[in-house]
């Protein structure tokens, strides 16, 4: 199964909580809390939907607390999809 | 303790967006009703609504707030936004718990709510929205503007049908006394959607006219229902002292406020509307004869256009005093209506001339009332009468006072 990435996440997060216009989502930002960048539980709700409706890998309901920060989402995305793929074998 | 004040206007109407164009617009009569635009409406008995158009209200807002809010908010957080720059204030230079939002919204986000509930049954539950959880809340544009402005103070949102945008106001004259210095107020709708107004259609109000210059006729002999809209306006209302302090001048003043709840149907109890309309000017310390001009309700709805005539003429003898009901270029906007006339009340008394009620040009029968027709009528204003009423029975009534600003 593909890694999930930052432009992931990215394209994600504005398409469905909206884009901020002050900063872009890049690397400097991957340890930043989203609170911190203006994204709330709700969008990363959001995300996660997303996430499980794209790539068909079942998100658990308290994903957003392993979402704290860019890097964390993407990390613990990636390891779902790994036990996904795991399990597929 | 002296009358609170109002001391900013935001107007997104049908009529225009910001003060200016939206009096220039009920002035000049010029009419915002036209075919729905918004949604296919030919299979639906109603064609013509008052939509708001002339400006992309999206491309105005923050980018990452669009996808949270329902329409009706989106309206509401940019006719605040134009409010405070109205009003010159800056929220973030006051105290945030002296500070709160009261609005009113009849139907809350139903556009947002019928386009999750389309993907609810077009591909299933895990396809809703999350934001559908507080989008079509109806207290989501008063917390969306407490959010963006940092108001935390006492917030509310008071969901009467057509009559809440008066209610919201009485509620903010209440928070003013004690716990706040500056409350943003008054109310949008925007229920434009397919679900937005088949819900309407049960009661039988709404007119099935697709001639726009006839489709919402109040008081006249034609009058055969109103016309749907969206829009409304955004206050800010501040206690005299506070508007005093920043040497900010005001439109006009709260002087008194009423609001009753008719009988069931059936009942030999008269409708509460002249009681209503006596106690609010009661509430002012004013005497009928002090009122200027009324704002009536105008349903456009003959029973309910004979009962309001009644009523007026009840309390201030018929034709003793101007009635007007320039939401006829708008149709009805629900819980922005009832701010949008207390918008257009204020620009009355501000420039002392009483707007005419387009459309209506022969009163049916037993209407009484000194209905100002054809053209603005010149006046000396110091007291507006606003009237509202909602589906159901709610009825409320607010006086205003002339103030001190002049453009």
């Amino acid at each position: 199964m593909a890694n999930f990435e930052l432009d992931d996440l990215v394209r994600l997060l504005a398409s469905c909580a909206g884009v901020e216009e002050e900063f872009d989502l890049n690397n400097d930002v991957l340890d930043t809390e989203f609170v911190d960048l203006g994204y709330d539980s709700l969008a990363l709700l959001e995300v996660a939907g997303q996430v499980s409706r794209e790539y068909g890998v079942p998100m658990p309901d308290n994903a957003p607390e392993y979402m704290l920060t860019p890097r964390a989402a993407i990390d613990f995305i990636n390891e779902l999809f790994a036990a996904t793929t795991a399990k597929a074998v | 303790m002296s009358s609170p004040v109002i001391t900013g206007i935001g107007v997104i109407a049908p009529t225009g967006v910001g003060v200016d164009e939206h009096w220039q617009a009920v002035l000049a009569g010029k009419l915002g009703i036209a075919r729905i635009s918004r949604f296919d409406a030919a299979g639906y008995p109603v064609q013509l609504a008052g939509e708001v158009t002339g400006v992309s209200v999206k491309e105005l807002l923050p980018r990452r707030l669009v996808p949270q809010i329902d329409r009706w908010t989106q309206l509401a957080v940019l006719a605040g936004e134009y409010a405070l720059a109205d009003a010159k204030l800056n929220p973030a230079e006051l105290p945030e718990y002296e500070m709160a939002v009261v609005t009113s919204s009849s139907s809350g986000g139903t556009e947002f709510g019928q386009n999750e509930m389309t993907r609810l049954y077009r591909n299933g539950p895990s396809h809703v929205g999350a934001y559908q959880s507080i989008a079509w809340f109806y207290a989501a544009t008063t917390g969306q503007l407490s959010i963006k402005h940092g108001m935390r103070g006492p917030c509310g949102v008071l969901a009467c049908e057509q009559a809440g945008g008066l209610d919201a106001l009485g509620q903010v004259r209440r928070l003013l006394r004690r716990e706040a210095r500056l409350v943003i107020s008054g109310g949008t709708d925007a229920s434009l959607c397919p679900y937005g107004v088949v819900a309407q259609l049960p009661i039988g109000y709404l007119s099935t006219s697709d001639d726009p210059e006839q489709a919402y006729l109040p008081f006249d002999a034609d009058a055969a229902g109103y016309v749907p809209g969206e829009g409304g306006a955004i206050f800010t209302v501040e206690t005299a002292e506070s508007a005093r302090e920043r040497g900010a001048p005001n439109y006009g003043a709260i002087l008194g406020y009423a609001a009753g709840f008719d009988p069931p149907p059936g009942s030999e109890r008269p409708p509460v509307l002249r009681r209503t309309i006596e106690r609010a000017i009661a509430d002012a310390g004013l005497l009928p004869s002090d009122v200027d001009v009324v704002f009536a309700d105008a349903m456009g709805v003959p029973d309910k256009d004979l009962a309001e005539s009644q009523a007026i003429s009840a309390v201030f003898g018929p034709g003793a005093v101007p009635v007007t009901a320039p939401k006829t270029l708008t149709g009805r906007l629900y819980g922005g209506g009832a701010p949008l006339d207390v918008a257009t009340a204020l620009l009355a008394l501000r420039d002392g001339i009483i707007p005419h009620t387009a459309g209506p040009t022969e009163l049916a029968p037993g209407i009484d009332i000194d209905l100002v027709l054809g053209q603005p009528r010149p006046a000396p204003l110091r007291t507006a009468l606003v009237l509202a009423r909602g589906y159901g029975g709610f009825t409320s009534a607010l006086v205003l006072g002339a103030g001190d600003r002049t453009a």
